[in-house]
Formats: structure tokens, C-alpha cells, sequence
């Protein structure tokens, strides 16, 4: 029995292909969106995170998931029903059931009262199923139903509830043993007492041969715990097969709960949106080869989840691109721009609908960021240096069709290194089929790349309009020799007097919320 | 008056002829008598000998191999003898029989112990008949394992002779022949126990249903991969408790005849273990916590080789050797080892060593008297090649490279000391030193170690001498300069290589990107599919 309700006819896995590190956890700022996803609930929120960091590198993967979350988004009353159903299951098991015995009676008794409580959970699946199935479109959701109508017959449950009282050995434990070392019982077997079964027609005590009994005096508690010890041989082997049974329908109702949970956690996100009249659709995912980006409206969602207004979306069209390079205004969006676009192709790639009126992208194997950090400016010395091991540890774990987003990276030197190890970098990423999104106001780098192969490089600038006001939208454009600080430094000063001084290069400062 | 007692364990004389007593270790058994009463040398803590020793001896206790690896072979007929047997046991085939045999044996011995041990008659036969049983399996396949391996070695060869004699003696084919009887008879006693509260029946088995099997059965459609298994362990080797005894009681009324011929059995086998292979299972652990002290090493590519022995020519040489002690700690944690050759030549006698401190010199001080040692009792020794000195005594512990600061207080305790070694030393004798100089000013350390330096010449003594003092490298004809090496670009790795030159200069610039695998070409090679 089996969920399958992230990956088609196959649970779910941590460790998948896709390659991401810590990084695009706190350059993205994952958590503002899991938050989101969660509403509070933890579980939610780290089943999203999870899930989110493992993407899927294969479109089909990825448009079965897309068809559940349709489902979920069309029925979300269902679906959070069926994931009540779970938790459930998973408190009442926290509530009565403490630490597991290491005797097999207490194996055994352990099991049959979690299995006595999780019949109850699949009881109450199966009414859901029965009243709702024909509500589900995706092949995943009527995989699942049809699953839970077909193995959990009424009959089937009316056996389950008589063994679990056979195992509870009111009448006595029957044994067959062997001799083993030094004369010792051993192979000790547990036999069916029941005189239903065939074969076994005389009733204990009765059979033919000889027998000879001993009865141990009460007050021997040391001979107690020896016969006790010769119990437990006989029902090891039951006490397994039940625990593991135990364990089996826990585990079903385990990965349910983490598959609804990313489900529900998509939906909680999606109201969100909606209710704020941000918009949302679900992308077309493209193979890896080639590589491109083409999306309408592309909002940052985490920009959008944390202020009141709605905020700018770009227009983005990098199809067939394997390098783009941001430059332009500070405070021009630049950055923010970049995360919309990490955050988009991580929820594309589990399967998430994406914030913009239309994206379309290809799939890459892995997201990795490599972003200026800004708790870093104090150990000016070291910083360079905590940069490029930083860089070095991402080269330790990328491979080819991975996507690599730089912000303001390599600028803790002057410019002229600084642009040498980038473009150095740059190069032989996007020479080894990586993809490359790299903001930066290193003026010297962003020309020199231009020499070089210009069918695969996009050039966007962030928008700046004569009179040096800022839109915040990201458009095609080449380099400028300047990074726009004066008006940046105009408009932060412009009203306390001071005299304009020239500044090199000012970090992105928060933008105005 | 009563006979003497039989010190002859195998006890059934049969009028097999067997030869005499041979040891495995000696070329002359005789040699085995001193060698149980060695203690250890004092240049073991020094060497770290007594670490290694500890730790190639820690798995076979039960043996008592100190000794052994305390005693020195007198001549090299007696190193060859044991260099044979080890050339045998690197054939697989070989040593995993001897292996397989001394587990055997082990378990035989601890199987004895638990029938003595016990005060249940049954439970008592029970071991004694495991007890044969594994003995002879253990010997009838280590004589097997011998005759299709083709053994060279003088050692192995009598020993297989020996075995060839044993086990084709009337006495053992017929203990073989009852114990598999019997063995078959105990397996095939099967019965049932109804346990009701306190009260336990113990009946015939009658093909009753196994109800774990149907309790599966009904609870297959929840299977999903790779369960965790709840079987709680039970050990079959624990003692027979006072309810299982009652139980095999009534077991035993249930068939009074196999029980009887368990009697019988018992009764005549008592005492089955031959004394020859009992010495043999001993001595044959000396070679057994070689190899698998060495096997470790060897995996991760280091070298051991037999070292060509000579009482007469000083001409010594070891390539790619290492400290053992080290090598196994480096090993262990997963670390490389660096390896080092030395040699001597015509009139050179003394490695003199300079160089940057924790560069490896006490290290390779180290391993210069290990090989020595190791040479001596006939054991294999790191490095891909090595010649090396029966020596008759071997003097070390005079200062450390580590103890530099507090020696000023120690110096006249080292000087007293080394001036009674000097005295005890023969032209036969090692001596290996820290400087114990340093403390003084370079000019001291200059004078004293030239004096002692040409004292040893004077005396012909082979050793080593570690300094601070470059000048004393190219004192005499004598001695020969080594120097430990850093790396060339960043003076603060040490390569632990000794290497034998001069010192010399450092110099050190690496670009930056570089240093981190930043380049084009660097980045392009690490990024793979």
C-alpha cells in the first residue's frame, strides 16, 4: 500500500538528482515562502522545504505533480479531510505509545494496540474515498482512491480484528523446538492453536504420544523470567511480522501525511496569492537542453508575501541563453529581480505553480547561488578569500545543466581582479553547460564578456528613465560605465543639505516596502 | 603408588609412530624455552615498539606472544627460518586455512570451559560434543588446506608431516565416525511446549501450523521496502538456566535413546586434544598478528618486505620504510603516509638529521631502530626493500625533539646515561639519539656533539643522530646528512619527507585563485557529469 502521490508509482525521496546547497536557502529568503506554505505548521513547513529543495529534473515528473495540485486548488475541503486523516494517525500514535520494549511480548502487545488504532485512521480513509473519489482529474489522486477501495475491504478489516485478538494468546502459547548448541532449545516456532485449522484436529493436552509437564513454584521469579525468556523465542517471529506490519501501514500513513502536507502546504500559498490578486500559473517545463527562460509578469513571491501592495513584475525572454548578465542601477530591482527567478525555477521543479501570468523554462540539475553577504563586511581581510572557498565548494558539488545565480560576487577585491576571477569563473561554467544569471556593477567584466560569444549571452539592465528614476523592471540592455550610485546618493541625501559627493559602489539597500 | 598422570593430552595410545616435537617459530625447539621467559627491551618505549606490540598482540591474548616478540634471533639461519614460514602464509590458500584452524581451536577451547563451567549433565555433554566436533573439522581441513597448498618453509613442512601421521591414526578416524553418528541423532529430535501461565508441557511435535507464517501472510499488502527487523537477538551461548534445564529433562524422556548414546560418548572422548597442536596453534599467532597488523597497511599502498639480514656488513638500506606505530594511526584515520629511504655505504655508519622541527626526523629516528628490531625477531619490515644489521644491543632514549624546553635540568642525567651506553656498546651495537644538546648554547651543542659523534665513529656503532647543529652532518667520512623538507611554495607544510642532501632555501607565492581551484582549466577539470 502506497501514497505516490509526488512521484508516479514511486515514494518519495530526500536525495534526489538535483543538486542545491544551503545557499539558495538564504539568498532567496526559501524561508519567507515556507512560512507562507506552513501558516504555522511546522510539519508543513518542513515537508515544503524538503520537497522544494529536491527538484525534479524531468517534465513529465513534473506535470504529474502539477495535475494533483490542480486537484488539491479545485478541492481544497478534500484534500485537507484526507491530511486530518493523517495527523490523526500520527497523534493519537504520539499520544498512547511510548518507547518501543526490547522483549518481544512487549514488541507484540505494542503492536497490535498501534495497529488497533491505525485500522481506525484507515477506516475513515476509506469513507473519504468512498465519497469522494470521483471529485479527482490527476492520474496520482485516482491511483490513490481506486488503492484505497480496492485493498481495504470490509472483509479484510473483519480478519485483521480477529487476529489481533488471537494475539493476544488467552489460551496459551504452543511451541514446537529443536535441539542447539550445548543441548539447548532453539528454532523455537510459534504453532496455531486454533482448532479451525485442519491437521491439527486433537486439541492440546489430548494428542497422541507421551507428554510430561513441570509447573514452576509462584515465588520462583528467576525460573518466571527464564519461561518468560523461552516465550519470547516462540513469538519473536510474530512479534516481527506485526511490528513490521505496525511499521509498514505507519510508514503508508507517514509518507501520505508528507505528500498531503506538500500539497496542502502549495494551496495554503496559492490562496495567499490569489486572495492579494497576485497572479499565479502553473509552468511549462522544458528539457535542460537548451537552455531558456520565457515568463510574463515574474514576480518575486517572497518580495510579494511580506509587503501590502503588489509589486513589479519583469518581462524575461533568455531563450537559447546560457549567460545573463545584470547590470545597471543600484536599487534598480537587480537583486531582486534574480531571486524572483531562482525562486520560480525552485518551485517549478517540485512541481509548484509559479508566481507570473506565463513562464516556460527549461529544467536544470540543480540550483546553486553564490550571492555578495552582507554579515560578511566586517572581516574585510578574510573576505575575498571566504568568497572564492565559498565558490570552490560549489565547484566541489555542480555538474553540467546545473543554474548558478551570482550577486555582486567576486567584488571584495578591486575591480580589475575581481572581474578576472569572475570572468574566469563565468567562462568556464557556461563553457561546461552550467547556467549562468550574474548580477554585477563590475563595468570591466560585464564588457569583456561581450567580446565573447554573444549568441549565448543576454544583457539586462535594470531601467532607469531620463530622469534617473527607477522602476524597478529589469530589461534587455547593455552595460553602462556606471552603476547609477549618484542618484541613488541624491535621492538618499537630497533632503538634508549635504554636497553630492562621487561614490564607487553602493550595495543594494533594502527596497522600500 | 599410583602411575604418574599422563602429560600427553591426546591420551589413546594407538601405536602411531609421530615425530618429535617441533617448533613452528625455532629452527631448534629448544630455542622456545629462554624465549618464554624474555621481558622487554628497554628501547622499546623509546621506538614505540611497545605500542605496536600491544596492538599486533592485542587480538590473541589468550596466546601470551610477548615473549616472542621480545627475543631476538641469534643468526640468520634462525630469521630465514621464520621468513619461510611467513613467504607460505602469504599464500591465501595457506593462511586462511591456518586462520580458519586457530578459530577453530579458540572456540574449542571455549567450549571445554563452558562444560566445565556448568553444573547441568546434559548441557555439559552438549559442549563437550560441539567441542569435538569443531576440533575435528578445524584440524581435518587445516591438514587439507596445508596438502593442496604445497608448504616450502622447513617449519610448515614438518608441521604438515606431523599432521599427515595424527590424522590417519585408527584413534581419530574413529572419534570422527561417533561424533557425526551422534550429531545426526540430536538433530533430529524435534518437540512441542505448551507454556499455560506457570506451567509448561513438553509433548512430540505434530506438523502443526506455523502461525507466523500466516500472520505475514495476512498483513503482506502493508509490505513496503527493506523493514526494520524487531527480532530481538537471542544467544544460543548463554548458559542453560534452571527452566530449560527441566526442559531438556523431559526432552531426554521423550527419547531415552539418544540421550544414551550422548552418555556413552561423552564418557570416552573426554580428553581428545593433541599438545603438539595446541604449541602449534600458539606459536603460529606470532606470524598470524604480523600479517594482519601489516594487511591493513598493505591495502592502503604501503610496503613490507623481508629485510636481507647480515651479523657482519654494516652496508644497511631501507626504501619507501615508514614508522609502523605511525603508519597504523595515520592509516586508521584515513591520512597518507609518508614514506623514506636511507642508506650507508662503504665507511658510513651515522645518519645525522637536520632540518625544520616536526618535519619527521624523530620519526625517521624512530623507524631506523624499529627495522632493526623487527629484522631480528624475523619479521617482515616497512619498506619495498631493506638490508639491515643483526645487531647486539641497540641504545636509544637520550633527549627528544619534543622535550627541547625542560632539558636543561636533564642534561647531566642524559649525559650520565649516555656515557654508560657508550661504555656498554660493542662494535655490534645501534645507537639512536635525540640531541640532548640543545639546551646549550650552538657552540656546546657543537663541541659535545662532536665529541660523542666521534666516539661512536671510534667505537664502529651503527645509529642515527638528530640535530639541530648543521655542521655535525659533514663531521667525518663516517657521517652522512639527512634533512627533513617542507613544501617549497608554503613553508608551513612539511612534507615529512627525509631526504638525504644538505638543507637548503625555501621560497613560497601562490596565486589566489589558484590556491582555491578557481581557474579556468582548474574549474573546467573539477566540473564533471
Amino acid at each position: 500500500m502506497k501514497a505516490h502521490l509526488l512521484f508516479k508509482e514511486r515514494d518519495f525521496e530526500e536525495s534526489s538528482s538535483f543538486r542545491v546547497d544551503e545557499g539558495p536557502v538564504q539568498d532567496l529568503e526559501l524561508q519567507t515562502l515556507l512560512e507562507a506554505m506552513a501558516e504555522g505548521d511546522k510539519f508543513l513547513f518542513d515537508t515544503a522545504g524538503k520537497v522544494l529543495l529536491s527538484g525534479l529534473d524531468d517534465p513529465e515528473a513534473i506535470e504529474f505533480r502539477q495535475a494533483i495540485l490542480r486537484d488539491c486548488i479545485d478541492h481544497p475541503d478534500t484534500v485537507r479531510a484526507l491530511y486530518d486523516v493523517t495527523q490523526a494517525a500520527f497523534e493519537g500514535k504520539r499520544y498512547f505509545f511510548g518507547f518501543p520494549s526490547h522483549h518481544p511480548s512487549g514488541i507484540l502487545s505494542h503492536a497490535v494496540q498501534s495497529l488497533e488504532l491505525y485500522f481506525e485512521q484507515l477506516k475513515h480513509l476509506r469513507r473519504i474515498a468512498d465519497e469522494h473519489a470521483d471529485e479527482f482529474q490527476s492520474e496520482g489522486f485516482t491511483a490513490l482512491m481506486e488503492m484505497l477501495v480496492r485493498e481495504l475491504d470490509d472483509d479484510y478489516f473483519r480478519v485483521i480484528d480477529s487476529h489481533l485478538r488471537q494475539l493476544r494468546f488467552r489460551g496459551g502459547l504452543l511451541l514446537s523446538a529443536e535441539l542447539g548448541v550445548a543441548n539447548k532449545g532453539t528454532a523455537y516456532v510459534l504453532r496455531s492453536l486454533s482448532s479451525r485449522n485442519r491437521g491439527w484436529k486433537a486439541r492440546v493436552g489430548i494428542g497422541t504420544g507421551p507428554s510430561y509437564s513441570f509447573e514452576l513454584h509462584p515465588r520462583d521469579e528467576a525460573g518466571a523470567r527464564a519461561l518468560s525468556k523461552v516465550r519470547d523465542r516462540g513469538i519473536n517471529l510474530v512479534a516481527n511480522a506485526l511490528a513490521q506490519s505496525m511499521e509498514h501501514v505507519q510508514s503508508f500513513f507517514a509518507m501520505l501525511r508528507f505528500e498531503l502536507a506538500f500539497y496542502v502546504s502549495c494551496v495554503n500559498v496559492h490562496d495567499r496569492l490569489t486572495t492579494k490578486g497576485e497572479p499565479t500559473c502553473m509552468p511549462t517545463a522544458l528539457p535542460c537542453s537548451p537552455p531558456g527562460l520565457f515568463a510574463r509578469d515574474l514576480l518575486d513571491v517572497c518580495l510579494t508575501l511580506t509587503v501590502n501592495d503588489r509589486v513589479v513584475g519583469n518581462d524575461l525572454d533568455t531563450e537559447g541563453k546560457a549567460l545573463v548578465m545584470i547590470t545597471g542601477a543600484n536599487s534598480g530591482g537587480k537583486s531582486t529581480f534574480l531571486r524572483s527567478v531562482g525562486l520560480a525555477q525552485l518551485m517549478m521543479q517540485c512541481g509548484m505553480f509559479v508566481a507570473a501570468t506565463t513562464f516556460r523554462g527549461s529544467v536544470s540539475a540543480g540550483l546553486f547561488t553564490h550571492f555578495i553577504r552582507k554579515e560578511d563586511s566586517t572581516m574585510v581581510s578574510g573576505k575575498l578569500d571566504e568568497e572564492l572557498s565559498r565558490m570552490s565548494a560549489i565547484a566541489d558539488s555542480i555538474t553540467p545543466h546545473c543554474m548558478v545565480l551570482f550577486n555582486e560576487s567576486f567584488s571584495a577585491t578591486n575591480e580589475r581582479e575581481g572581474s578576472e576571477i569572475a570572468r574566469q569563473t563565468i567562462c568556464a561554467l557556461v563553457d561546461s553547460d552550467i547556467r549562468v544569471f550574474f548580477v554585477t556593477h563590475l563595468f570591466d567584466l560585464a564588457e569583456s564578456l561581450r567580446f565573447r560569444a554573444l549568441e549565448s549571452t543576454q544583457f539586462l539592465r535594470a531601467e532607469r528613465d531620463p530622469d534617473g528614476n527607477r522602476s524597478f523592471k529589469v530589461v534587455p540592455g547593455d552595460p553602462l560605465p556606471t552603476g547609477y550610485g549618484d542618484d541613488l546618493y541624491r535621492r538618499l541625501f537630497q533632503s538634508d543639505g549635504r554636497t553630492m559627493t562621487p561614490i564607487g559602489s553602493v550595495r543594494d539597500p533594502p527596497l522600500p516596502r | 603408588m599410583a602411575p604418574p598422570p599422563s602429560i600427553e593430552l591426546s591420551g589413546e595410545e594407538d601405536g602411531d609412530s609421530r615425530p618429535a616435537p617441533h617448533s613452528i617459530l625455532f629452527s631448534r625447539p629448544e630455542d622456545r624455552v629462554s624465549a618464554s621467559a624474555a621481558s622487554e627491551p628497554a628501547y622499546f618505549g623509546y621506538l614505540n615498539l611497545d605500542r605496536v606490540i600491544e596492538s599486533m598482540t592485542n587480538n590473541h591474548d589468550e596466546y601470551d606472544l610477548r615473549p616472542f616478540f621480545y627475543t631476538r634471533l641469534g643468526d640468520c639461519d634462525a630469521v630465514h627460518y621464520r621468513h619461510e614460514v611467513l613467504q607460505d602464509l602469504e599464500n591465501r590458500v595457506v593462511l586462511d586455512a591456518i586462520r580458519a584452524f586457530t578459530r577453530a581451536m579458540r572456540s574449542v577451547r571455549d567450549k571445554l570451559k563452558r562444560a566445565s563451567n556448568t553444573s547441568y549433565e546434559i548441557e555439559r555433554q552438549g559442549w563437550l560434543v560441539g567441542a569435538v566436533d569443531e576440533y575435528t573439522v578445524g584440524v581435518t581441513s587445516l591438514a587439507r588446506g596445508l596438502a593442496s597448498a604445497e608448504v616450502r618453509s622447513r617449519g610448515l613442512r614438518a608441521f604438515t608431516t606431523y599432521l599427515t601421521g595424527y590424522l590417519s591414526s585408527t584413534a581419530f578416524a574413529s572419534l570422527i565416525e561417533e561424533s557425526e553418528a551422534l550429531g545426526a541423532e540430536l538433530q533430529r529430535v524435534r518437540y512441542c511446549l505448551l507454556i499455560r501461565g506457570g506451567k509448561v508441557t513438553v509433548r512430540n511435535y505434530e506438523s502443526q501450523p506455523d502461525y507466523s507464517a500466516e500472520v505475514l501472510e495476512v498483513f503482506e499488502r502493508f509490505k513496503q521496502d527493506a523493514p526494520q527487523d524487531y527480532r530481538v537477538g537471542f544467544s544460543d551461548h548463554l548458559d542453560m538456566d534452571h527452566v530449560e534445564a527441566q526442559i531438556v529433562d523431559r526432552v531426554a524422556r521423550l527419547f531415552p535413546d539418544v540421550f544414551a548414546s550422548l552418555k556413552s560418548f561423552c564418557d570416552r572422548h573426554a580428553e581428545f586434544f593433541d599438545v603438539q597442536i595446541r604449541e602449534f596453534d600458539r606459536e603460529v599467532h606470532l606470524y598470524v598478528a604480523c600479517l594482519e597488523y601489516i594487511a591493513n597497511m598493505h591495502s592502503s599502498g604501503l610496503q613490507f618486505c623481508y629485510p636481507e639480514v647480515s651479523s657482519t656488513s654494516k652496508a644497511i638500506a631501507a626504501r619507501d620504510t615508514f614508522d609502523l606505530g605511525l603508519a597504523a594511526k595515520l592509516v586508521s584515520q584515513g591520512n597518507t603516509v609518508v614514506c623514506n629511504d636511507f642508506h650507508l655505504d662503504g665507511p658510513e655508519r651515522v645518519l645525522v638529521i637536520s632540518g625544520p622541527n616536526q618535519g619527521g626526523k624523530t620519526t625517521l629516528a624512530r623507524t631506523f631502530g624499529q627495522l632493526h628490531h623487527l629484522a631480528a625477531i624475523g619479521c617482515p619490515v616497512p619498506g619495498s626493500s631493506a638490508r639491515l644489521f643483526l645487531f647486539d644491543q641497540m641504545f636509544t632514549h637520550f633527549g627528544s625533539e619534543e622535550e627541547l624546553a625542560n632539558l636543561s635540568g636533564k642534561l647531566e642525567e642524559d649525559l650520565v646515561r649516555l656515557r654508560g651506553a657508550l661504555r656498554a656498546a660493542t662494535h655490534r651495537s645501534i645507537i639512536i639519539m635525540n640531541e640532548i644538546f640543545a639546551s646549550t648554547t650552538l657552540q656546546d651543542a657543537l663541541g659535545l656533539g662532536t665529541r660523542v659523534l666521534n666516539t661512536i665513529t671510534d667505537l664502529d656503532l651503527l645509529g642515527v643522530y638528530v640535530t639541530f647543529v648543521d655542521e655535525l652532518a659533514s663531521l667525518n667520512e663516517s657521517t652522512v646528512s639527512m634533512v627533513s623538507t617542507i613544501v617549497p611554495d608554503n613553508p608551513a607544510l612539511r612534507t615529512y619527507k627525509v631526504v638525504r642532501k644538505p638543507a637548503d632555501g625555501l621560497a613560497y607565492a601562490a596565486a589566489i585563485a589558484e590556491k582555491y581551484g578557481l581557474t579556468y582549466d582548474r574549474l573546467k577539470e573539477r566540473i564533471v557529469p
